[in-house]
């Protein structure tokens, strides 16, 4: 029988799995943008398995509004990689020095 | 072993794996098609604990758009992966080590020993249960106000993404239609009044001509 823990764990293990994915691939934009898709889906899952084992849909519609929000952060992110790309030609984080911070 | 239980660990080993291979993909395009796959299974667990409305909505939504719009980005633009891979596994002890750290903790806390998290039992719905009704139902009454809420952040997003990636060509030769409607014919043409041109008188010199 699969009980509630299994669910946070395996939702564990994938938010550790976009973390790692954060510290790997720090040069790569879009890889960035994916990994945090995946904490938001790892995020998500938590929502869901408690909303199963408590009996309230109240997590599955925080769920939605989750998916919303990221919905519009990765159409807006894209954006703005697209005019960067545009710009500099490149989406590598080493180039992005305007600032020269 | 029950069939659910089957089903749950299946989805779940290839999740972490879709997820494992997303952040270590050499090509993007393989990265994006490796998330695809780890949504694919996530819809499956959320079948599993009876969620059928976001498991479709979550493919429907989520891979039908969000990653067909990656998918177009990461087509689009020209990286240079070898440039991008540098130092790749440097970073890879540290992140190892967080991550390690928080799914051990996690793991600690959330396997049921300590917390009673067993005791949860998981609710069996009756098979006229529906679950898209019940949502629409807390969603339209309850949450209308966050529902609203979450319609202006889509326009907002819309309109953000529309106007950032929005340029005007100047190479092009257009036509601006509110130019053309607004035309008024006197700033067009111009009509001057002269003096109508009249006959010209005969000269002299021709008549002393005919005389000799």
């Amino acid at each position: 029988m699969i009980s509630l823990s299994h669910y946070l764990v395996l939702a564990a293990i994938l938010f550790a799995i976009s973390v790692v994915g954060i510290f790997l691939n720090r040069k790569n934009l879009i890889v960035l943008l994916m990994a945090i898709e995946l904490m938001l889906l790892a995020v998500n899952l938590n929502f869901v398995a408690f909303s199963h084992y408590l009996n309230d849909l109240s997590g599955q519609l925080f769920v939605f509004f989750i998916l919303v929000v990221a919905a519009a952060e990765s159409a807006i992110g894209l954006a703005i990689l697209v005019v960067m790309f545009r710009n500099l030609s490149s989406i590598h984080v080493d180039d992005l020095d305007n600032l020269k911070g | 072993m029950e069939f659910k239980t089957i089903l749950f660990y299946l989805f779940a080993v290839l999740t972490v794996f879709a997820a494992v291979r997303v952040i270590t993909a050499r090509n993007p395009v393989h990265a994006v098609l490796f998330l695809v796959l780890a949504f694919f299974n996530m819809s499956g667990l959320w079948l599993l604990l009876q969620a059928e409305f976001l498991a479709i909505a979550l493919i429907m939504v989520y891979v039908g758009a969000v990653m067909v719009l990656f998918l177009f980005v990461v087509m689009m633009l020209d990286i240079n992966i070898e440039r991008m891979r540098q130092g790749f596994w440097s970073n890879l002890p540290l992140g190892a080590l967080v991550g390690f750290l928080m799914v051990g903790e996690m793991a600690v806390v959330l396997t049921g020993r300590y917390f009673g998290l067993e005791s949860f039992p998981a609710h069996e719905m009756p098979a006229s249960y529906s679950n898209t009704k019940e949502l629409a139902r807390v969603l339209f009454t309850d949450y209308v106000y966050p529902f609203e809420l979450a319609s202006i952040i889509l326009l907002v997003a819309i309109i953000a993404a529309v106007m950032l990636t929005l340029r005007h060509r100047k190479d092009t030769k257009g036509m601006t239609s509110s130019a053309q409607v607004a035309v008024r014919s006197r700033d067009r043409m111009r009509i001057v009044k002269m003096a109508s041109a009249t006959e010209l008188p005969a000269t002299t010199a021709d008549q002393e001509g005919d005389k000799a």
